[in-house]
């Protein structure tokens, strides 16, 4: 049968693509712009078919719980909010990160700070790569750069969550949230059976039957102790940034100049490559698709054959911090933006590459 | 009679619960939590229910419940514990799930969170330990601390112009649509005890009946907190709580 193409939001593809591979609860509170994610569920009542929970939260903090407590229980679980929201949840992430539990969060970045816009921004990327709660932890950060993806990366974000018992991330933003594009949608397939949890997740909280009971803490008084969970935490994590770096690589073999970008960025740069390209400046695209683990060993290797690289993204420059540490400062590294809301021109790109790099 | 045979198991009128493990608690002597726990461990395993049950047990003294209690437990962040119970009854709507909270983490950072799995008529227990001071952290003031009583926080005495009102979290549940039953009790005496257990039972047994959301709050003593010897803190509990936070069921709609 060929494959059934369906034009929506990636708002609304993270809905369908969640009841489709089988996700047992989604928790959430509206906020603009990825309001359609809850909406969408609702009125597909998965609960019908699927059996999938689907709740609107009193809070983002309390979303964010509901999934702490539903992933503790080896379920698979999710929430989605906007950056605001998204800050709310930090307390959360940052106990289901130090419990090791498998979940995903989805972040439609909105621009900041404060209250700030409901027009897209990519501020959030020191919050998602660098922390955002308390503690040693890290995030698996995904970065769609289209409707596909963003149906793409709800299968991965929680086939990640569940090898390394941690949280994953979608990062998105307001333009990939809000954008239709043509998309194909996960094989539907049913949700793990009560039993196939239990065998799959021996250590969730299902109740003691036939085994010793499980406890889902992050609690550790012993600081001999906490620090081997840390240490544990700090092994999973170099495992995970060995093992599961994303990127794509567009026209870099003859590059003289590199843009890096991520998401909603990436697809305007790819746009301003193409017309820098028909100038005669040989520019490739490096996009990161994972922001942590960062791609940095494959930036390094393009850095040896680039004269210099332009970080385009929808801030003042956060990840650009992760480039030049990757880069180790051989070659210029710069930075373009826009922030607040606005999405620059290809060709205000193309600019900035011209005055910042090639002069 | 000798000793083997008042230990013949038909002679056997007390023991302690199975679910009761033999970790040392690290309540302090005196307090009410450890009755509390053993009330729990013998319901759980009375109804059958020690392979279903999940506990959620939030920051404040009571965050350890898991190392005292053979059964699943899962620990939660200050205050959101009925957040995590509302998830995990949803996902797992055979399993017997309860929490266990603090006043702190109750009535004040966890209010949004209680309140609302409360109205939503989540088929869950909360037990609510109202000992009206911060026990964990050293005997701050609690939203339920009383007018005059004196804390860390509130060294001269709880004064409404500063410090507001204690809050009775207990009568606002009673108003809620999605509780079903919603009591006030103690543990100070054997009697109480008995109370105590008959209400926690019925809590548990609604839960499982899907009649809605169940609230048993458990008026309670923090000795250490209040800077009194066990027995005198029951005798102040009876003279100061009790007025003001009066024992008996303020809600059944299972009659």
């Amino acid at each position: 049968m060929a494959e059934e193409v369906v034009l929506m939001k990636g708002n609304e593809a993270i809905a369908h693509a969640a009841i489709r591979i089988g996700v047992d609860g989604y928790f959430g509170y509206p906020i603009t712009p990825q309001s359609e994610v809850l909406e969408t569920l609702a009125e597909q009542k998965p609960w019908e078919t699927t059996g999938m929970v689907v709740l609107q939260a009193e809070s983002e903090v309390a979303a964010i719980n509901m999934v702490y407590g539903g992933a503790g229980t080896g379920k698979m679980v999710m929430t989605s909010s906007s950056s605001p929201g998204v800050s709310l949840k930090q307390e959360g992430i940052s106990y289901i990160a130090g419990a090791e539990l498998p979940c995903l969060i989805v972040n439609v970045m909105r621009g900041g700070p404060g209250l700030g816009t409901i027009q897209p921004s990519q501020a959030d990327y020191f919050q998602t790569t660098k922390g955002g709660g308390h503690g040693d932890y890290r995030v698996i950060a995904l970065a769609p750069a289209s409707v596909q993806e963003m149906a793409d990366f709800v299968k991965l974000g929680f086939d990640l969550a569940f090898k390394y018992r941690n949280p994953a991330m979608i990062l998105a933003d307001g333009v990939i949230g809000q954008m239709m594009e043509k998309v194909v949608l996960p094989e539907p397939k049913p949700r793990r059976t009560d039993e196939e949890i239990i065998e799959q997740c021996p250590w969730a909280s299902t109740g003691c039957k036939g085994r010793k009971p499980n406890v889902i803490t992050s609690l550790e008084l012993d600081p001999a102790v906490m620090e081997q969970r840390n240490i544990h935490l700090q092994n999973k994590y170099a495992e995970i940034e060995a093992n599961e770096r994303r990127y794509e690589e567009i026209e870099c073999e003859d590059a003289e100049y590199m843009i890096v970008a991520f998401g909603s960025c990436a697809r305007i740069a790819q746009k301003a490559m193409e017309h820098a390209r028909e100038e005669g400046i040989k520019v490739g695209l490096f996009r990161p698709i994972t922001l942590w683990p960062f791609p940095a060993p494959e930036i390094a290797k393009r850095a040896k054959q680039v004269k210099g690289i332009l970080v385009v993204e929808l801030n003042s420059g956060q990840m650009i911090e992760d480039v030049k540490l990757a880069v180790e400062c051989n070659i210029p590294v710069h930075h373009f933006g826009r922030l607040g809301g606005i999405v620059p021109d290809p060709d205000e790109v193309v600019d900035a590459l011209k005055e910042k790099l090639i002069k | 009679m000798t000793k083997e045979e008042i230990m013949k198991p038909e002679n056997l009128v007390y023991q302690k619960p199975r679910l009761l493990n033999d970790n040392p608690m690290h309540y302090c002597p005196g307090c009410s939590h450890g009755v509390v726990h053993k009330l729990i461990a013998e319901v759980i395993d009375e109804m059958g229910m020690s392979e279903k049950a999940v506990g959620v047990s939030p920051v404040g003294c009571a965050v350890f419940m898991y190392n005292y209690l053979d059964i699943d437990c899962q620990e939660a962040a200050h205050g959101r514990a009925p957040a995590l119970a509302t998830a995990i009854k949803r996902l797992w709507p055979d399993r017997l799930v309860f929490t266990y909270q603090g006043d702190g983490d109750l009535a004040c950072i966890g209010t949004a969170e209680t309140i609302h799995a409360l109205n939503r008529g989540e088929n869950i227990t909360i037990i609510f330990i109202n000992n009206a001071i911060y026990g964990m952290t050293g005997g701050q003031m609690a939203p339920t601390t009383l007018l005059g009583m004196k804390t860390a926080t509130c060294p001269y005495g709880r004064i409404p112009e500063i410090h507001g009102y204690p809050l009775k979290m207990t009568e606002i549940a009673a108003t809620l649509e999605g509780t079903c039953y919603v009591t006030r009790q103690s543990v100070h005496t054997v009697a109480a005890i008995r109370k105590a257990k008959k209400a926690i039972r019925k809590a548990f047994e609604n839960s499982m009946q899907g009649k809605g959301s169940n609230l048993v709050e458990i008026v309670s003593t923090c000795n250490s907190g209040w800077k009194m010897s066990p027995e005198k803190a029951n005798k102040w509990m009876e003279e100061n709580m009790f007025p003001f936070y009066q024992l008996g069921d303020l809600k059944d709609t299972t009659l």
